[in-house]
């Protein structure tokens, strides 16, 4: 029977994720929670709009409404990474070798590890942010498609056009396909190969979270009352199949998602705060946490796949213990 | 290309939170936009304004509150032509809704040059929005001295105009009596149902500018006792009514008996393509009503600015309220009936081409 170790925070939750195995709890009002050997808290921010972790682990990016970007480490220290007075850091990404993403109205920039910063200005608003599995490339999505950028190097960027607005963008870990979220309620894809197209459509809600199964065999989505969950393992990916539904309900819709780091299950959190797990195989479900008090906003598993770290939208946040 | 398609249904609402309400400022350069916003965000009013602007500009005022947003408009990819969203806005109120209990309500300012409709189409088209935030209402700053000439070389200062909630004719100290009484003639012609008020420097009681409750379909027509009747040549404004309330009514236009096509006569320097058309029928019956006007805003949509009504059904004790914006119609049950109220339908629409006759005959065709 799975324990849940409650954290009531004041505040909406942008972002719950596990560093080197502390939880951490990332909210909107620019506070940093974490639970290392009691509940610490640092302010980050004046206004937090995003969080995502460093690809080696160690720390947790964030940007805020105060225009900074800063890198937050294991032990609350924060270090302020760039500063635009009164911007917006809307989007953010982090690369395997360090560099880091953040964009705000039409404008990305690129900091590289030795801190050289590159701009990337683009004729519309700069929505969402995602390097490659390599870090080599950087996807920018944008109204009518994603720019894909090389900002280590002076490539021309190539440009993917959808018509239609695109708010957030993700590769997968393989690196065959591009996916992105739109303003419509639907997902739109690329195979990187040969840059065919895919639509992902038949959301009643706009998809706001996402997770990748190990080795990008399934993504995981929100947006339906249950999660969506789209094969990618075929060279085709998606296209002409069906996605697994996981966890339907009648009365709410599935507003967080989290692949298991190893086995074929998910997370999937709602929006009355219930989180279930699901597993790819037989569908079969397990309770882990019944109804809160807002909708689960972020969810992330520890390494071993033992604990899973949550939060909501009303600032009732908390650890699952599966193996207890 | 291929598609793959889920097939889940939609889940029913989450649990209603309270919706924080919007104004939406629209006013050419030099209408005096800045001049209310600093208003608003300096006068002792007991309330907290988020504000969202294009540029901090002349904003006087340095508060974390002030947004500064690039417009972005999106197009809907949904085979609706004018179906358009600010998709910084959603971006933006997103972020704010975040933090609640900071502000009381939300203040957009646009450009001197945007077209208020996407603003607008935001607060009924994106779903996240709309579940935290209401549009209030659409005010309209207008330059009593340059209005005539604004009119000339834009379309979008008509626009402005007629979709406008509350227009504030401004700077009425630039002008003469008979320049003002001619430029208020050119709005109510634009617009015969927005609220006009004639300032000086923007000098307006705030309460007549913000919670007005103009697309709530609970309040709007509500607040409106004489809706439609202000083209009606037996309509005489009582002490009571909230048009006009800050001049003589010596200029009081509502008792024109303009008829439908109000470009025609308005004034001389009147250059305005938007005409308004109202309906006065009796009974209707839904089930023709309905296909009716969802089959007009499919086809003229795009030349629909605003439509607003009160409407009677037959066998239905209840007032029926319904509005739309291009394309976007909305409608709901908003009370019953009173005793002493005639049973009639009222229907207006604000917007370009529209033919008077055909409109008028297709809704008479959904009598009961």
């Amino acid at each position: 029977m799975p324990t849940i170790a409650p954290l009531d925070l004041a505040g909406h939750c942008v972002d719950a994720r596990f560093i080197q195995d502390v939880p951490f709890f990332a909210l909107a009002d620019g506070s940093v929670h974490r639970l290392d050997n009691g509940h610490k808290t640092v302010e980050a921010h004046d206004g937090l709009l995003c969080a995502v972790p460093s690809v080696d682990g160690k720390s947790l990016l964030t940007s805020g409404e105060d225009g900074r970007v800063c890198s937050i480490g294991l032990n609350g220290e924060v270090t302020e990474l760039s500063r635009i007075p009164r911007k917006w850091m809307t989007a953010l990404a982090a690369a395997p070798n360090g560099a880091v993403a953040y964009a705000s109205g039409k404008t990305a920039w690129v900091r590289a590890p030795d801190g050289s910063v590159r701009e990337f200005t683009h004729e519309r608003s700069v929505e969402g942010l995602a390097f490659a599995p390599k870090g080599m490339r950087l996807a920018v999505a944008r109204y009518n498609g994603v720019t894909l950028h090389w900002p280590a190097t002076n490539g021309t960027p190539t440009e993917l056009e959808w018509k239609g607005a695109h708010v957030s963008v993700t590769f997968s870990p393989d690196n065959r396909f591009l996916v992105t979220s739109m303003q419509e309620n639907a997902l739109h894809g690329w195979r990187l190969e040969d840059n065919r197209h895919m639509r992902m459509t038949g959301y009643p809600n706009k998809v706001k979270s996402w997770s990748w199964s190990p080795k990008g065999k399934w993504l995981a989505t929100s947006g339906a009352p249950a999660t969506v969950v789209w094969p990618f393992s075929g060279k085709d990916g998606p296209m002409g199949k069906a996605p697994l539904e996981l966890g339907t309900r009648g009365d709410s819709a599935v507003t967080a998602v989290a692949c298991h780091p190893v086995e074929d299950i998910v997370a999937i959190g709602y929006a009355d705060g219930m989180i279930l797990v699901g597993r790819f195989g037989d569908q079969k479900e397990v309770l882990l946490r019944r109804p809160g008090k807002g909708a689960v906003s972020s969810m992330d598993w520890d390494r071993s796949g033992h604990r899973l770290v949550f939060g909501s939208e009303s600032g009732d946040c908390g650890v699952v213990d599966i193996t207890a | 290309m291929s598609e793959a398609q889920t097939t889940t249904s939609v889940a029913p609402d989450a649990a209603r939170i309270p919706q924080i309400p919007v104004t939406v400022l629209t006013g050419y350069l030099g209408s005096g936009k800045t001049t209310l916003l600093n208003r608003i965000l300096s006068e002792d009013h007991g309330k907290r304004y988020a504000v969202i602007v294009n540029e901090f500009g002349e904003i006087g005022i340095d508060n974390d509150l002030i947004v500064e947003s690039d417009e972005e408009i999106y197009e809907m990819n949904n085979g609706c032509i004018c179906c358009t969203v600010r998709g910084d806005l959603i971006r933006v109120v997103e972020g704010l809704m975040r933090r609640p209990g900071r502000f009381d309500a939300i203040i957009v300012e646009t450009t001197g040059l945007a077209d208020p409709v996407p603003v607008a189409q935001t607060f009924f088209m994106d779903d996240d929005v709309r579940s935290k935030t209401m549009l209030d209402a659409v005010v309209a700053l207008v330059d009593a001295k340059h209005l005539p000439l604004r009119l000339k070389d834009s379309r979008e200062a008509e626009d402005q105009i007629a979709f406008a909630d509350v227009v504030l004719l401004n700077k009425t100290d630039l002008v003469t009596p008979e320049e003002l009484a001619a430029v208020e003639a050119t709005v109510r012609a634009i617009n015969p149902y927005a609220v006009i008020h004639r300032t000086e420097r923007a000098d307006i009681d705030l309460t007549r500018v913000l919670d007005r409750g103009a697309f709530d379909l609970t309040r709007a027509l509500e607040n409106d006792p004489h809706f439609l009747d202000h083209d009606h040549p037996d309509h005489a404004c009582g002490p009571d009514c909230d048009h006009d309330h800050d001049h003589d009514h010596a200029h009081h236009h509502h008792d024109h008996d303009h008829g439908h096509h109000h470009h025609d006569h308005a004034s001389p320097i009147h250059d305005t393509t938007v005409v308004s058309v109202s309906l006065r029928v009796g009974e209707l019956n839904p089930d023709k009503f309905f296909p009716w006007v969802q089959k007009i805003t499919q086809e003229q949509g795009p030349n629909i600015l605003r439509l607003k009504g009160i409407l009677a059904f037959r066998n239905d004790h209840e007032r029926y309220v319904i509005q739309g914006v291009h394309m976007i119609i909305e409608g709901d049950h908003q009370r019953a009936w009173k005793d002493n109220e005639k049973r009639e339908s009222r229907l207006v629409f604000i917007g370009r081409e529209l033919d008077h006759d055909a409109l008028k005959s297709g809704l008479e065709s959904c009598l009961a």
